[in-house]
């Protein structure tokens, strides 16, 4: 019986990876312009200078184009999670679906109510008004990204709930422990902090189109003057999100920041790879092939970063599935041999409870369950036949990290570079920062791009970590029909990109109304 | 004249969408055409023909949950 083919797999995670990513073109800007629009337009109600109110206006325009090409775009990853990822759906029911229901019925009824007082309310409600509605339309923005983060953070670590076996779904027990897990708190913060950095380097660069243009010099000036200070604290805030984030990939996930290093075979007091090249000569995990042709390491600092200790054993990928070493909670780290066998427990006696339920065979359905519940925390493993599935793919998450983080580095220097010329009156009539400035605006997409890889990428085979891999997840498709829908959303998520960009781009080049 | 002084006391949602609605710009016009675009193209067109639902009850689902999730592990996929 061979229910599942690879390319099956393949084709509906590269559809969901297209789409996602597609998805995070939009939103960064919003969430990001969203907080520069707002700050311009409170600057405009206390001094009552109109120059900050058509700064404010022409932004909001952006804003608006923006979202109304981008919204909506994420009904399609939820699509796709009922279609090709049906046994998922199913299997994570309300954990999953409350957070995005919320999300749906207050986050965005929240932003979609106060965006028509932002756009049509300027001569119909009061100036604190306005600004109230400017604020609350960010801030619905905002809260519909915590909860979709609430849900994608319950992936990666799944929490507050169990698994009933009548119902074959995962049910919430604590939504405490889903809406503030650790995990879904600080990837709220480093997400929604990214994309204000890409909102202030889109402000930066658009305004320094218009230096460079030598127009609308005055409307510039004041937007790269909020854009800068705001920049420079929204990257700052990133490398301590950042550092949260590794933090929590350390506790949760060590295969994810194993795969971020490169790191085969672990050690106490791991430094951390600042730039390397990983050698194309290793396969697989167990080929005794050196993984790096070189590295620059920052002694002890992965240590540091992961365990709060300079000395603290950083578990390798080879550690990881030999097992053996010691936890930081005190206990032993089981093989992948060991969880696997566990895993296949727990499956069986899901089998065994499906078939005593059926017969009326209450009594051994209960021991059936019991024994499910022991076994559960590695049901996932159940699924895999070979340690190397549990190697995500280490290249692309290696040097995504560290690109990553080199652009988060740049963006930093830039603002505060910027900040110091704004300060001297200098921004004007520096044409090389207007140009870095404008080509800068790419980077800081590629930088959010480059996020999310490294965390959908570093934690493969998982759709939930640990407990269901990606091959029991996916729904029993025609591989051809999931290349129809990849080539339609392709084409659909194209135009509306190129849609987007010309739109902007034409307002852009109209300017702020004189 | 202020800006405050031209706003009406009474607020009035719908006369706001009216007078948004009817003083659009080209702009605001290209953009609702997108959106309703997309919207047709999601709902009208992607959703019925491509993700028909097969199951029906709760039931059905759970238990064709359940079968797939056993039938997965004994018979692995070819996707290593």
């Amino acid at each position: 019986m061979e229910l599942l083919n690879s390319s099956l797999l393949e084709w509906s995670r590269a559809q969901f990876a297209m789409t996602a990513g597609y998805h995070w073109l939009f939103v960064p800007l919003t969430l990001g312009l969203g907080i520069i629009m707002s700050i311009i337009e409170s600057i405009y109600v206390k001094t009552g200078d109109e120059k900050w109110k058509k700064a404010a206006k022409f932004w909001q325009l952006i804003f608006g184009i923006n979202f109304a090409i981008g919204v909506a775009t994420g009904i399609i990853l939820e699509f796709q999670f009922g279609t090709n990822w049906s046994n998922y759906s199913w299997f994570v029911g309300d954990i999953f679906g409350a957070p995005l229901a919320i999300e749906g019925i207050v986050a965005f009824f929240l932003e979609a109510t106060f965006i028509s007082i932002m756009f049509f309310g300027w001569k119909r409600v009061s100036k604190k008004m306005h600004l109230a509605s400017t604020w609350l339309t960010v801030a619905g923005a905002t809260l519909s990204a915590y909860w979709i983060l609430v849900a994608n953070a319950w992936m990666q670590y799944p929490a507050g709930m169990q698994f009933n076996p009548e119902t074959v779904r995962n049910e919430m027990v604590s939504f405490w422990s889903v809406a503030l897990s650790p995990f879904a708190v600080n990837k709220f913060f480093h997400t929604v902090v990214s994309a204000w950095g890409l909102g202030a380097a889109f402000v930066s660069g658009v305004s320094a189109w218009y230096l460079l243009k030598n127009r609308n010099n005055d409307f510039a000036l004041k937007s790269i003057k909020v854009s800068a200070v705001f920049g420079l604290a929204s990257f700052l805030l990133l490398a301590v999100t950042g550092d949260g984030s590794a933090y929590q990939v350390a506790q949760k996930q060590p295969m994810k920041l194993a795969a971020m290093e490169g790191l085969y075979d672990g050690k106490e007091g791991a430094g951390l790879i600042a730039v390397g090249m990983l050698n194309p000569a290793k396969k697989i995990y167990a080929d005794n092939v050196d993984p790096y042709v070189f590295k620059v390491e920052l002694p002890k600092m992965l240590s540091l970063m992961g365990y709060r200790n300079t000395n603290a054993f950083v578990p390798g990928i080879n550690n990881i599935i030999g097992g053996g070493y010691a936890l930081p909670d005190g206990s032993t780290a089981l093989s992948f041999d060991e969880k696997k066998a566990r895993g296949q427990k727990a499956i069986e006696a899901l089998a065994n409870f499906q078939v005593a339920k059926k017969e009326g065979r209450d009594a051994e359905a209960a021991q059936y369950e019991a024994a499910l519940r022991e076994n559960y925390a590695y049901f996932g493993y159940g699924y895999l036949t070979d340690a190397q599935q549990l190697v995500p793919n280490v290249p692309l998450t290696f040097y995504s990290f560290r690109v990553m983080v080199i652009i988060g580095g740049y963006f930093i220097l830039l603002f505060l570079l910027l900040c110091w010329y704004n300060y001297k009156k200098k921004v004007e009539t520096s044409r090389w920062l207007q140009y870095v400035l404008l080509w800068s605006i790419p980077l800081a997409y590629i930088a959010g791009q480059l996020g999310w890889v490294v965390a959908e990428v570093g934690r493969q085979p998982w759709t939930i970590q640990d407990v269901l891999p990606l091959q029991a997840a996916i729904s029993s498709l025609p591989t051809g029909n999931v290349i129809i829908t990849f080539t339609l959303f392709a084409l659909l998520f194209t135009a509306l990109l190129i849609a987007e960009v010309s739109i902007m781009v034409k307002q852009i080049k109209k300017g702020p109304e004189e | 004249m202020t800006e405050d002084a031209t706003i009406p006391q009474k607020f009035n949602w719908f006369k706001m969408f009216w007078a948004g609605f009817t003083s659009m710009s080209i702009l605001g016009k290209t953009l609702w055409v997108v959106v309703i675009v997309k919207l047709i193209i999601m709902f009208a067109i992607l959703k019925p023909f491509f993700f028909p639902d097969f199951l029906g009850s709760k039931d059905d689902k759970a238990s064709y949950v359940g079968e797939e999730l056993v039938d997965r592990s004994l018979f692995p996929s070819t996707s290593e």
